[in-house]
């Protein structure tokens, strides 16, 4: 009996430790966050990573991000003039889930080095888990060299610097046929009252057509295609500020702006006269997907699809992407003077503090890289709104267009506000509300859900 | 043990198998330890420590791997913030207690009344007709001709995982446009809406209109449980004794009378293990939502509403209410298929 009770004793203490390993597994991840975040800068120069060799030669930089292949290769491209003059290894990872398992690596002490966060609220979170790095003076020197304040602004979490912006994309495009305008006599609208005419004006016309098409359908991310569609018509209704206000929830989700918004975008979308060319009713919107969403256009079913200039890559192979061609796409017009851009990027996390890694995030800033990723992109598709960048490298017609539209000096750019939104509105709430919409909700009930959606701490 | 050894181990493929190599090894070693240790105890107190070497690991696992983040989940429910862990990330973002207010967000938040009704129709619908059809299908083909390709056919959706089975039923419910704009029906690629246009009816939308969606869902569930059902059914038909079924048959029993005084009552207990393993599998399925429309076209059931919360759209807090409630469901039916084994037992 006595042997009996010692063994208890000694499973006792076995398990006791077993459970104090366990419990202090999970509090590892919760390190103290007064050592991160804020505090010093580092303010060495590392503009001339070159001269860096001896310091850096040997060092590995592990790199995580959604991209994955095909196109991955031009991304690795891009780095080789950095891995080739420093003597630096690039680690590169790519994730098609890699929005939802970031949060969860800082969690779990597994984060890369440098990760590209394709959403400002994303850089948010991962500011409040206490494990994103302050830029380098360095980096942020090379950023106000290269971009605009405004792009700065979204790599800012409270005051603080944190992430370069990367490539960028133009979502204020409007996709049509420049073969079928030509032929049917339509010129491109130049204002957004010019636009609706000519919709009502196809919709006359063609009955075997109709003036637009949409999708909505993107899995899990079902949806999102309608939240760029509010921005964008928020922007053209009332100006800049009261965008912004909206973005960060010091107006009301719901703004009588917005409804206004909702409505124009209503307007087109919902009425079965004007969409879903090649669907038909408007509710089929939801579950078309939005690769699918323009390619009527191709069978003259539909004359315009509004998506971001990225939508350059999914037309078939053979589709002449010119502005005398198969479709071309033009600026979603204004109501007014002003010129609003909607757009989206990526924004460059570091997660370590090392001489490499910030090194590597100046080189992502500078003009160099901009330059080497044009050469790399050898289709097209990519672009970044680094004034370094030289058009002449972009290969693409419509991207040197973007280039253009993105550096205009009258441009109001905006970056898409669901990706600024908390992410239980940003990617919850806004997303699944707007499927409704487009499936018969009304304006106000979508407003209201979303507004009552949003956080309250 | 840091996190970072274990990283630093997994890095090549070569590493990987050497840890799990090590892990094999280590697994096997304790256990050896524990039967040669066992083994040196002999009479009474000899069986307790044996009981104990052999429960021991047992329950603590289960108290590591289940009761202690059970415990967590239940505390994390009562708590705001960013992330699971409460103490985890800046001052700003750290949980903060809230009381009841996650669980008063379940009525609060707009579309969740829906994934409730949803998940309602699913576990009412899902049990009962794949049971049915199930133990329908065992009865036709008991000791019919080519009886095992029979139950193979069935069977076969089982051993397809459930993503891939909605990727499959994806393309059968697959719904292109309803009309062309000069009213000539648009050609349908999807198997179902190809026979609804050719009998001169119009496409439907099966996956994009609620509630149908749900409906079109349950069926896939269905499909691949039914076959479980008639496996499990089966059998215990065959264990009938053929005494028995003589004996009714003397009597002048059969047809529907057979199978309602003789074949249900013998696999009574049959039925309600399969029934409630069928319930609780249909609380917790996500893999259909998810791989279908993620729950974004009002087709949400609560095993993807908590992912969703607690890992897209960060309320840890509101997903750790809805897994208590799932649990709360699930506990009826456990407790239901406990009592009923002990009658049998």
């Amino acid at each position: 009996m006595a042997l009996n009770s010692k063994r208890r004793t000694a499973s006792a203490f076995a398990g006791v430790a077993v459970a104090s390993l366990a419990l202090a597994a999970c509090s590892s991840g919760s390190s103290d966050p007064t050592s991160s975040a804020g505090g010093d800068t580092d303010t060495k120069d590392y503009s001339k990573w070159c001269d860096l060799k001896s310091e850096l030669q040997g060092k590995t930089v592990s790199i995580y991000t959604s991209i994955v292949a095909p196109e991955d290769a031009q991304q690795k491209e891009s780095y080789k003039p950095f891995e080739e003059c420093t003597g630096v290894t690039i680690k590169y990872e790519g994730d098609k889930d890699f929005e939802k398992n970031l949060p969860a690596r800082a969690q779990t002490g597994n984060l890369p080095d440098v990760a590209y966060l394709p959403q400002p609220g994303l850089l948010k979170t991962m500011v409040d888990t206490g494990k994103a790095q302050p830029a380098a003076k360095s980096v942020a020197d090379m950023v106000d060299k290269n971009f605009g304040a405004d792009w700065k602004k979204y790599g800012t979490v409270d005051d603080t610097f944190y992430a370069a912006p990367l490539g960028a994309n133009v979502k204020s495009y409007v996709w049509y046929s420049p073969k079928k305008f030509t032929e049917k006599g339509y010129a491109v609208p130049k204002t957004w009252d010019e636009l609706m005419t000519l919709t009502a004006k196809i919709a006359a016309d063609d009955a075997a057509a109709k003036p637009w098409c949409a999708g909505f359908g993107s899995g899990t991310a079902t949806g999102w295609p309608g939240t760029d569609w509010i921005e964008d018509l928020l922007l053209r209704v009332a100006d800049k500020d009261t965008y912004d206000k909206w973005v960060e929830h010091k107006i009301p989700f719901n703004d009588p702006k917005v409804l206004e918004a909702l409505g124009k975008a209503g307007a087109i979308l919902k009425d079965p006269k004007f969409s879903n060319g090649g669907y038909g009713a408007p509710n089929s919107i939801a579950t078309v997907t939005f690769q699918d969403g323009g390619q009527p256009i191709l069978t003259g079913k539909c004359y315009m699809h509004r998506q971001a200039s990225f939508y350059g890559t999914m037309w078939p192979k053979d589709t002449n992407v010119a502005e005398d061609g198969d479709v071309w796409a033009f600026y979603l017009p204004s109501t007014n003077d002003t010129k609003p851009v909607l757009g989206g990027g990526e924004f460059v996390a570091t997660f370590r503090d090392a001489p490499e890694v910030k090194a590597f995030a100046t080189y992502l800033a500078s003009a160099d890289w901009a330059n080497a990723k044009a050469k790399a992109t050898p289709t097209g598709g990519w672009l970044s709104a680094n004034k370094g960048l030289d058009p002449a490298n972009l290969v693409s017609k419509l991207d040197q267009q973007s280039a253009k539209i993105l550096t205009d000096p009258n441009a109001i750019f905006r970056f898409d506000g669901s990706d600024l939104m908390p992410s239980s509105v940003g990617a919850g709430s806004f997303w699944t509300e707007m499927t409704n919409w487009v499936n018969g909700q009304d304006d106000k009930t979508t407003l209201d859900n979303i507004e009552k959606s949003w956080p309250t701490s | 043990m840091s996190p970072s050894l274990f990283i630093a181990a997994t890095e090549t493929t070569g590493d990987k198998f050497l840890t799990l190599f090590i892990g094999v090894a280590v697994f096997a070693a304790v256990f050896l330890g524990i039967l040669i240790l066992a083994s040196l105890f002999k009479g009474r107190t000899g069986e307790r420590v044996q009981a104990l070497a052999f429960v021991g690991p047992t329950i603590l696992f289960i108290a590591l791997a289940l009761v202690y983040p059970a415990i967590l989940t239940v505390r994390r429910a009562f708590y705001s913030g960013k992330f699971f862990d409460l103490n985890f990330g800046t001052p700003r973002t750290r949980g903060k207690f809230v009381g009841t207010e996650n669980f008063e967000k379940l009525w609060t938040t707009p579309g969740l009344t829906e994934v409730f009704r949803n998940t309602a129709l699913w576990v009412i619908l899902v049990p009962l007709l794949a049971t049915g059809l199930g133990l329908l299908y065992a009865i036709l083909i008991d000791r019919a001709k080519g009886e095992a390709l029979s139950k193979a056919l069935i069977f076969l959706p089982m051993a397809i995982s459930m993503v891939g089975a909605t990727l499959i039923w994806k393309f059968v419910y697959n719904w292109n446009g309803a009309l062309e704009a000069d009213g000539s029906p648009v050609e349908q690629v999807g198997l179902v809406n190809a026979i609804v246009t050719k009998l001169g009816m119009d496409p439907i939308n099966f996956l994009g209109e609620a509630p149908l969606n749900t409906f079109a869902l349950i069926v896939i569930m269905i499909w691949i449980q039914a076959g479980f059902a008639m496996t499990v059914l089966s059998a215990a038909i065959k264990a009938i004794p053929d005494e028995i079924l003589e004996a009714a048959r003397m009597d002048g029993v059969g047809g529907l009378k057979m199978f309602r005084f003789i074949t249900l009552p013998s696999i009574r207990s049959s039925v309600i293990v399969v029934l409630t393993t069928i319930g609780i599998g249909t609380l917790k399925a996500f893999d259909i939502v998810q791989a279908s429309s993620g729950g974004k076209l009002r087709d949400s059931v609560l095993a993807n509403e908590f992912y969703t919360r607690s890992f897209v759209t960060q309320e840890p807090g509101l997903g750790a209410a809805i897994a208590i409630v799932i649990f709360v469901l699930v506990m009826p039916i456990i407790i239901f298929n406990i009592i009923q084994m002990r009658k049998d037992a």
